[in-house]
């Protein structure tokens, strides 16, 4: 394979081989020695004040090393923090406790923490952990939650707001009065229940604290070290450069791995109280709890369109539950990178839009992938099909009709944003044409079969991604810089170690930034070594989430990239005494112009370089170079999803039987990691519209608890996917890159609805909330007089 | 208290003292320090800890150490012979059969299970066969392609 062609190249990943023989480390691998093992106590009540608690019978059990409570921890340990402080909304941030005091307010809130030799002996010390609860009433619905009479979480919230974040742009009242004259306007309740994110790896920390030097060492599981160990020097006051945070293999975090959560700072606190390190590995059950759940809104929408389906305005308010306290991107996320995608790819002149954020005693509630964008565009999609569906138009139509067109880009929308490239009608036409739309359509006129009905649904998404302009994010609220760091080094024999402050889990970068890098300077892969997730080698990074890793990083990569070859040039000329402006630089070789035996490898301009024997004026030994990118804007990757299902009627069955998904991600590094992206992210989003539900009862149990009672998406569920792609660049990133990790589960969920909902069209029945389950699909069909679907949340 | 068990991984035997109700996936992590088996859920769903026992796949976290006394055992270390991957390791890789690569060693010993019992498995065969494995990452279709493609060398046909 030509080195030229690197970028753009279906290369096998570099990471797989440790992955596949066993071995890589997961921070769970890790040993360390006269390490003792940490098992937290939690609450089994959703709400409840905490009366006592006798740790006697805990300490006293043999192997157990230590037992503290929230008591011990107080004046030592601060409260755990939110990052992402929405302006203008009133937001209240009521102090959250490493370990509950004297309330716990969700069931899986850390009560106490019991340290033992073995990890066995410390479950057994916790069940011995005697605390004396006085149960309080507890609240889940987050409607309810902000009614009158409803149970208080928390003082500093009077009726449960955490804040009321409102967006307006254009003039919706307008829109809706011209509708009303002439048009038509639609409105439909939605509820986006709550997810649970499942990475297949729980949480996991391991640290060492170094009492003769005051260093805390944390390995664990994050998406974002150098946040991480911002946050854990607030909370345990041990200064920033003292703490190490190193992210070792990370089994998958989707979000759930971005927060800085209690138990990391509990786990630090445990390893300076007691001068051993300490591990704490999360159980799956623990992890449905005490690790953040997703999405959780209920909306009231309406829009407002002419009667030839051009759409006017739209107009909604959501309650967004966000459990019983705020996770650390928790208010960001139902609103900036939910709201402000409400108009989706579509010129919808007019919005007008509330959400309040509400508290109620249920797990917290933060970014989960996709992470505000799933539910904006899920709430769009659904409203064009269901002013489609009233108009009698083809929802394909109506979506072209009201697309933004290629020569309005860059186009502001009314949210705000400003809208980096598109062309959304030609991924459309190609998902119709990969789906066989026109003939499914035929297909669909001749009726059920066997009581199976047909239904086709598209899903045409367009997402922020690529976080972000650092103005922006402090802007918005966001705590925290959104550029990215990368640094270049070339060693002696002509290799190459490239340093990332992004932070990939999963997402290949090491292979997809190996490419960049082969690209830029004519490295074999195989020759480049890629080091991300530890605050010990990389200067400064903000992580891995908003599908930025590449579209961030990698731009920054290629930057340092280029700086190196910049000053590599000028030792080449020297070397070849010749003007640069004479030198050409192909596959690896600085060559005269005009001369090609003439020529350098960049290998021998490296080897020069650090001989420093001759170099030219002015000019350091080495060679390296880091870079700092921070976005201008932010990407906008969009692409349309079709969905073909069977819905069985006697028993309300839904077959997914076949799935097209048609990206524009901008420029491609690997296909073969493009198709594992979109095809993760489809499976998660098709399991939002048919099977995955949180479930809470009155009193605030989790009723879905486990893996045995939460619908974790397997294997025989799914058809073979078949995607396709179209190439707009971004215009502003470096590289053309746009970002894919979070498309699948944007765009997927509604594409699946639609078709359900396409199939049931003869029944009248025009929308049920999610999951698409046979009860509530077959309620809904003979049950048409009420088409409210059945009430599952409590 | 302790019993005495011996079991062989991966052609090593090993006799050590466990306690009765040590878990068979703890044992072969803590005990033993091969942590390429993973623990992925508590109510033996997630598949992540699935091994070979005496040419069979199990879940090492519904078995306790002491049920496996005398038995062989293969775990994902053991899969390569002499630094050479094993046709299934090799799949994986080719066909990008792993993002995360958590749930990666369980995939590959039901893939192992699943081409044991069918050579020339159909793809409604292999995702049937996955039904005790759950990934979070690859939506499952690469994963399939892995299965193919090592079917295919391990019937000498490679598929592409």
């Amino acid at each position: 394979m030509a080195v030229s062609k690197i970028f753009g190249a279906s290369i096998r990943r570099r990471e797989d081989p440790r992955l596949i023989t066993g071995q890589a480390t997961y921070t769970d691998d890790l040993r360390l020695p006269g390490m003792v093992h940490a098992c937290i106590v939690r609450s089994p009540h959703a709400h409840a004040r905490i009366t006592r608690i006798d740790t006697n019978a805990a300490r006293r059990h043999p192997g157990v090393v230590a037992v503290f409570t929230g008591a011990d921890l107080q004046g030592k340990i601060n409260p755990i923090p939110t990052a992402w402080l929405i302006p203008n909304s009133d937001l209240k941030t009521p102090p959250h406790p490493a370990l509950a005091v004297d309330r716990v307010r969700y069931t899986g809130d850390g009560v106490a923490v019991v340290l033992a030799e073995d990890p066995y002996a410390a479950r057994d010390a916790a069940s011995l952990v005697q605390v004396d609860y006085e149960p309080l009433p507890a609240i889940v619905n987050q409607e309810q939650a902000v009614g009158s009479g409803a149970p208080q979480l928390h003082a500093e919230a009077p009726n449960n707001v955490a804040f009321t974040w409102k967006l307006a742009g254009g003039d919706a009242k307008a829109a809706f009065a011209e509708a009303e004259r002439g048009g038509v306007v639609v409105r439909q309740r939605f509820v986006n229940q709550r997810l649970i994110p499942n990475a297949m790896e729980t949480r996991s920390v391991v640290a060492k604290y170094a009492s003769s030097a005051g260093d805390l060492t944390v390995w664990y599981t994050t998406q974002n070290p150098h946040i991480a160990r911002f946050l854990m020097s607030v909370v345990t006051g041990i200064p920033e450069h003292k703490i190490r945070v190193v992210a070792p293999e990370v089994g998958g975090g989707f979000g759930s791995k971005i927060p800085f959560y209690a138990d990391e700072a509990v786990v630090a606190f445990c390893a300076r109280a007691t001068g051993r390190p300490v591990k704490w590995t999360e159980d799956r059950r623990e992890n449905y709890t005490a690790t953040i759940h997703g999405r959780d809104h209920i909306t009231d929408l309406e829009i407002a369109a002419r009667r030839d389906g051009t759409l006017l305005g739209l107009r909604g308010k959501t309650w967004a539950n966000l459990g019983a306290y705020l996770s650390t991107a928790a208010p960001g996320v139902p609103t900036i990178l939910h709201g402000l995608m409400l108009t989706g790819c579509y010129t919808i002149p007019n919005v007008e839009y509330e959400v309040v954020g509400v508290f109620t005693n249920t797990t917290p509630v933060d970014a989960y992938r996709g992470a505000g964008r799933p539910e904006a565009t899920y709430l769009i999609e659904r409203m064009v099909d269901l002013v489609a569906g009233r108009l009698r138009l083809e929802p394909a139509e109506v979506r072209r009709k009201n697309f933004i067109r290629p020569d309005q880009f860059p186009y502001a929308t009314a949210e705000g944003l400003s809208y980096d490239s598109g062309n959304y009608v030609p991924a459309l036409e190609r998902a119709l044409e990969l789906i066989e739309y026109k003939r499914l359509r035929e297909v669909q006129q001749q009726g059920p079969k066997d009581g199976r009905y047909l239904g086709i649904g598209l899903s045409t998404y367009v997402e922020i991604c690529g976080l972000g302009p650092s103005a922006v994010a402090g802007a918005v609220g966001f705590q925290g810089g959104l550029w990215e760091s990368a640094t270049v080094r070339m060693h002696p024999t002509g290799k190459a170690t490239v340093y990332t402050g992004t932070s990939p889990h999963g997402q290949g970068e090491e292979t997809t930034f190996a490419q960049i890098v082969s690209d830029q300077l004519g490295l074999p892969v195989e020759d480049i070594e890629v080091v991300h997730g530890d605050t010990g080698a990389i200067s400064m990074g903000w992580g891995t989430y908003g599908s930025r890793t590449t579209v961030v990083g990698g731009a920054a990569i290629a930057i340092a990239a280029q700086r190196v070859r910049d000053k590599a040039a000028k030792i080449a000329a020297h070397m070849l005494e010749v003007a640069e402006g004479d030198l050409t630089f192909d596959q690896g070789r600085f060559s005269v112009r005009g001369s090609p035996d003439r020529a350098k490898t960049i290998q021998e301009v490296t080897l020069q370089a650090y001989l420093a024997w001759s170099l030219p004026a002015g000019v350091e030994p080495s060679l390296e170079a880091s870079a700092y990118y921070d976005p201008t804007n932010f990407t906008f990757p969009f692409g349309t999803h079709a969905a073909v299902v069977k819905v069985d009627a006697d028993t309300g069955q839904v077959e997914l039987r076949r799935y097209v998904a048609v990206d524009d991600c901008g420029r491609v590094i690997n296909p073969l990691i493009v198709d594992g992206q979109v095809h993760g992210g489809i499976v998660q989003g098709v399991a939002q519209a048919l099977h995955e539900a949180a479930t809470y009862n009155a009193d605030g149990q989790l009723l879905t608890g486990s893996m045995a009672d939460y619908a974790v998406p397997r294997a025989r569920m799914f058809p073979r996917f078949v995607t396709g792609r179209t190439e707009t660049p971004s215009p502003h990133n470096p590289i053309g890159v746009k970002g894919v990790g979070e498309t699948g589960t944007i765009a997927s969920t509604p594409a699946v609805v639609n078709a359900v909902m396409d199939a049931l069209r003869s029944f009248g029945v025009t929308h049920i909330d999610m999951p698409l389950t046979p009860e509530r699909i077959w309620t809904a069909i003979h049950n048409k007089s009420d088409k409210k679907a059945p009430e599952v949340k409590a | 208290m302790k019993r005495a068990i011996s079991v062989t991984v991966n052609g090593t035997k090993y006799s050590n003292e466990v306690e009765p109700r040590l878990l068979l996936v703890h044992y072969i992590r803590d005990t033993l320090g091969l942590t390429g088996t993973h623990v992925g859920c508590d109510t033996s769903n997630c598949g992540a800890c699935t091994i070979m026992m005496n040419g069979r796949a199990v879940k090492a976290c519904t078995l306790l150490a002491v049920q496996a006394d005398g038995a062989q055992l293969q775990t994902v270390e053991g899969l390569a012979t002499n630094g050479d991957l094993h046709p299934i390791q090799q799949g994986f890789w080719e066909e990008h059969g792993l993002q995360c690569g958590f749930c990666t060693p369980g995939m590959m010993m039901a893939a192992l299970e699943l081409l044991r019992r069918h050579p020339d498995p159909s793809e409604t065969q292999i995702r049937e066969g996955l039904e005790g494995n759950l990934c979070r990452c690859t939506g499952y279709q690469h994963i399939v392609n892995s299965i193919q493609n090592a079917a295919g060398k391990l019937r000498g046909t490679p598929v592409r």
